[in-house]
């Protein structure tokens, strides 16, 4: 590594803070690892997705504006979502066509930006990770990542460095899994017909894990094989590239914790 | 209705927040119109003459049209009487009213009942020429013209088509240039009708269906007429 | 045509429980996808020939008035005549008057979305005239008396039987006998029939792929070969063509060609490309005797200038449709006007109005495949975005959408706040939700259990975790 450490500045998610933080700190270790310095400020909520897909501009500018100042002077901001990722590096600039100096900011920004995976492939050139989790698992290439960003052989690359891991490649793979944000409450029945259809093609890959980049795809997919009854593990990638898959997968129990629940509640 | 005309340019050109165009753009606008530029020619049609016949056959068939490749003029009533036997077709055939076509030596071909003129219903088979040929796609241009009926082309069931190696080229492009070369520039005849395989539909549950309203089959009879540069300075450098 | 737009919901919902459709919905996924993809592989310079395609039609928009002013001269000197349009009224009562005047009885029509869009066949039908569809598609929806549901496969909503079952109670001369269980067999019995129309016809109406300014000639691009017969053998041709399909000259139309196909139907072309200029020359032994256009504005030189401008380089080709998942799901009669799936999500409020429309824009998870194989390279999810954007200024999105947007955003504006509520409310779903991991009912959350469970989240924040962890209080 260069003597000096790049910085990094991580930007969560909304939803890896609220619901899976374990998906955070699997990006703490992959980008340690690979020789940054992570910092999280702490002025961070959402990256405006929700107002600015609903038409909501002043909302959305209000929050830009926010990310943009918390993560003033890193090397690189981080994402674990190709979404998040995506709405900060190809959406931020266009929010400021109007000032200037905002959008010089907003391009600033946009160009430290990355997903984390193709971030440690393309940026880092991190050819191999190494973990104890084995397995035959699917990947399904989220919409934002993979048509904005590109992020498509990157996972793939890193997980077939894993001795123990299989990639069992689904059909329609590329296919949106009917999330879309608040598309999934909006109109839930297509959104249902979309999550079923993918459901299948997960079924039919014979994978036993489904990875993604993406929480909410993730939690969608997770939701729907769960409903069904299907015994697929579904796991955000950074956890299986960094080796922490002690927490139970997405929408599974806490070790343990069935047998005894009230003792929990407490 | 000239008040909608009115209306409708002066909305355009609100939306395109100008007047006229200024007698620079005029000047550049003219200048696209009158000698117009090829764009992005794909590298596929580009090689050799004896190459775009060999792609012209390969594309034709991959279209599911037939190609039989011919030395001589002669040779064509015998190509034709023997095609519409072997599919098993009447032995009719209506002809595009043009000199190079009647002159064929027919007599040779006794058992053939040969007419000119527009097809008419019931036509089965029509003997076309072409305007040209275009190897990119295996394209065939036609014309029309006193020499070449439309009805020809669309109305009977098989379509029959004397092509000759000079009308081939590469792309679309370069039978533009022939096109203006005939007509003149900015000039059309009443219809060009680019013609790319038999007629097709997938409009039942997207099954590919041939012969859906025009020809079912597109029979191409290729012949070498001696001048196989066919007017092309590729072929002067290929050379 | 009255719009069920308003409906969208409803008829989606209904679409997706329809059996019949939904097995014809297959077929587009199968039909389109693959052949365009394969055609894109077989020619290397297909992603250049997008740009270029793009870079004409960007030129053709911003002198659009120069080349539709020379377009009509062109058509003029040949010997056609222009009529302009500027709304769907009046391109109706000149098409009826054009055909009134040569005392028509039967009018054929090639496939046309314009004349979708500006209802024409009720309007000429209701003066007494017969309208015959002649695209197989077209045919058999209107056999039917619905609209299409996909732009270049009209039928694509309907299985093979559905078909025989149409052909059977319309063509009173068939015989039961007649097998008509396969494709090829409904091909021929609608040849059969529709032959006899052609011939019949006194005027022939079709659509316009592309207008070429430098020539005048007008272009269409088929499969049949109905659009060839429709326009050649009646007295009459009538094209009625909406203005933003002009282009500058032959080598333009060509450029934007290459890649109309192989988007469409991935073909390398398609079987009938043809170019009008005119009506019949004197000397030519056929040919329609008149040549008119009918050139459309309807709300598009409105659209021109505005953040909608991109949409008028749409070529109609339906790449965006084929490969929309929302589309797969409902088919094209949900979205509940003329143009359905991407397309017609930005195209519809623009001619119909967002407050009738409203539902196409949003109904998008913006996963942006519909971009990614625009040939045209037509920013779709952006510009459903802009109409999601106009909805909001105008308050026409929902009370409660816009209630819960402007929660989230109180909260998601004030970071310290906003971390010490989340920590409290995921510690206490968590521990509700601990012994399952997740949950198949949550109190404002119905459209998502509805159809699928909640993980339940880990418990702790992460930005909790994190504090914890820098000041080396956590206990992970």
């Amino acid at each position: 590594m260069a003597e000096t450490r790049p910085r990094i500045g991580l930007f969560v998610t909304c939803l890896v803070d609220l619901m899976r933080p374990s998906v955070g700190f699997a990006a703490v270790k992959l980008l340690e690892q690979a020789g940054c310095e992570v910092a999280v400020p702490r002025a961070q909520t959402c990256c405006g997705q929700p107002a600015y897909n609903s038409g909501d501009r002043a909302d959305t500018k209000a929050i830009a504006e926010q990310v943009i100042a918390a993560f003033d002077g890193f090397d690189y901001v981080v994402a674990p979502s190709g979404s998040c990722a995506s709405m900060i590096k190809k959406h931020y600039p266009g929010l400021f066509t109007d000032d200037p100096p905002l959008r010089a900011k907003a391009e600033d920004l946009a160009e430290r930006t990355f997903e984390l995976v193709s971030f440690l492939t393309d940026v880092l050139n991190v050819e191999a990770v190494e973990s104890s989790f084995s397995g035959a698992v699917t990947y399904h290439d989220s919409c934002s990542g993979l048509r904005e960003l590109g992020v498509e052989t990157q996972p793939r690359k890193l997980l077939n460095t894993l001795t123990g891991v299989e990639i069992r490649e689904m059909e329609e793979s590329n296919v949106c899994c009917g999330f879309g944000g608040t598309f999934c409450v909006k109109y839930p029945d297509i959104s249902n017909k979309m999550v079923t259809n993918k459901a299948a093609f997960v079924a039919a890959s014979g994978a036993d894990t489904l990875l993604a980049g993406d929480l909410g795809c993730l939690m969608n997919m997770a939701g729907k094989l769960q409903r069904q009854g299907v015994a697929v593990q579904v796991r955000h990638v950074a956890e299986v590239l960094a080796d922490m898959t002690h927490e139970p997968a997405i929408g599974q129990p806490a070790i343990g914790e069935a047998a005894d629940e009230e003792s929990i509640a407490s | 209705m000239s008040g909608s005309r009115e209306q409708i340019m002066a909305t355009l050109r609100r939306s395109l927040k100008r007047e006229q165009p200024s007698a620079e753009e005029r000047a550049q606008l003219e200048a696209r119109l009158s000698a117009p530029q090829p764009g992005l020619i794909p590298a596929r049609g580009q090689r050799p003459h004896g190459e775009q016949l060999d792609l012209m056959e390969e594309m034709l068939v991959e279209l599911s049209a037939s190609v039989v490749r011919l030395r001589d003029d002669a040779e064509v009533p015998r190509a034709v009487a023997d095609y519409l036997k072997g599919e098993n077709l009447p032995p009719k055939l209506r002809l595009a009213p043009r000199d190079d076509l009647r002159d064929l030596p027919w007599d040779s071909q006794p058992l053939l009942e040969v007419a000119e003129g527009i097809a008419e219903e019931p036509d089965t088979a029509s003997l076309t020429g072409a305007f040209a040929g275009i190897a990119e796609t295996g394209t065939l241009m036609m014309a029309s013209g006193p020499e070449a009926p439309i009805t020809l082309n669309f109305l009977p069931e098989n379509h029959i088509v004397v092509l000759r190696a000079s009308q081939v080229v590469g792309a679309y492009e370069e039978a533009w240039t022939r096109l203006r070369q005939r007509y003149g520039s900015g000039v059309m005849p009443r219809a060009v009708n680019m013609i790319t395989g038999p007629s097709r539909t997938g409009d039942i549950e997207q099954t590919i269906q041939l012969g859906a309203h025009g020809p079912r089959r597109l029979h191409v009879i290729l012949v070498e007429d001696g001048d196989a540069a066919g007017g092309s300075d590729r072929d002067e450098r290929q050379a | 045509m009255q719009s069920t737009s308003p409906a969208f919901k409803d008829n989606a919902r209904d679409a997706l429980a329809d059996q019949q459709l939904q097995k014809a919905l297959q077929n587009v996924k199968s039909g389109f996808i693959g052949k365009r993809a394969k055609a894109r592989d077989r020619l290397p310079e297909f992603d250049d020939l997008r740009d270029a395609s793009r870079d004409i039609k960007n030129h053709t928009l911003a002198n659009i008035d120069f080349y539709l002013e020379r377009y009509e001269e062109k058509v003029t000197e040949s010997g056609g005549q222009v009529h302009w349009a500027a709304t769907a009224e009046e391109a109706r009562a000149m098409i009826l008057k054009i055909c009134r005047d040569v005392d028509a009885r039967v009018v054929t029509k090639g496939k046309s979305m314009i004349s979708e869009e500006i209802a024409l066949n009720a309007h000429l039908e209701e003066a007494g005239l017969d309208v015959v569809e002649t695209d197989l598609g077209e045919y058999i929806i209107q056999l039917r008396k619905e609209a299409p549901s996909h732009i270049i496969a009209p039928a694509v909503h309907l299985t093979k039987d559905q078909v025989e079952a149409d052909f059977r109670h319309h063509h009173k001369d068939l015989p039961d006998e007649r097998p008509l269980s396969e494709p090829t067999q409904l091909v021929a019995e609608a040849r059969q029939m529709l032959r006899q129309r052609y011939l019949e016809a006194d005027v022939g109406i079709t659509g316009a792929n592309f207008l070429v300014a430098e020539t005048g000639t007008s272009i269409i691009v088929t499969n049949e070969g109905n659009g060839d017969l429709t326009q050649t053998l009646p007295k009459v041709h009538i094209v009625i063509a909406s203005l933003e399909k002009i282009v500058p000259n032959l080598e333009d139309a060509t450029t934007i060609l290459r890649v109309l196909a192989r988007s469409a139907t991935g073909q390398e072309f398609s079987s009938y490309t043809t170019f009008s200029t005119g009506p019949r020359r004197a000397e030519d032994p056929d040919g329609p005797e008149q040549y008119h256009v009918v050139l459309l504005d309807n709300g598009r030189s409105e659209m021109l200038g505005s953040e909608f401008q991109d949409m008028l380089r749409c070529i109609r080709c339906g790449a965006c449709m084929n490969h929309c998942p929302v589309y797969h799901a409902v088919g094209g009669h949900a979205y509940g006007w003329v143009y359905p799936g991407p397309m017609g999500a930005v195209l519809t409020p623009s001619l119909i109005g967002v407050d009738e429309a409203g539902q196409l824009p949003n109904a998008s998870t913006f996963c942006g495949r519909c971009e990614a194989v625009c040939p045209m390279r037509i920013p779709l999810p952006k510009m459903m975005r802009h109409w999601r954007e106009r909805e909001f200024e105008r308050h026409l999105s929902p009370k409660a959408v816009r209630a819960g947007l402007g929660f989230w955003a109180f909260f998601a504006r004030r970071p310290e706040l906003y971390h010490r509520i989340a920590g409290w409310k995921m510690r206490a779903l968590a521990a509700f939700g601990r012994s399952k991991g997740r949950f198949d009912a949550l109190p404002f959350t119905g459209g998502w259990t509805k159809h699928r469970d909640f993980p339940a989240p880990q418990g702790k924040t992460f930005q909790q975790l994190w504090a914890e962890k820098q000041t080396g209080g956590g206990r992970r």
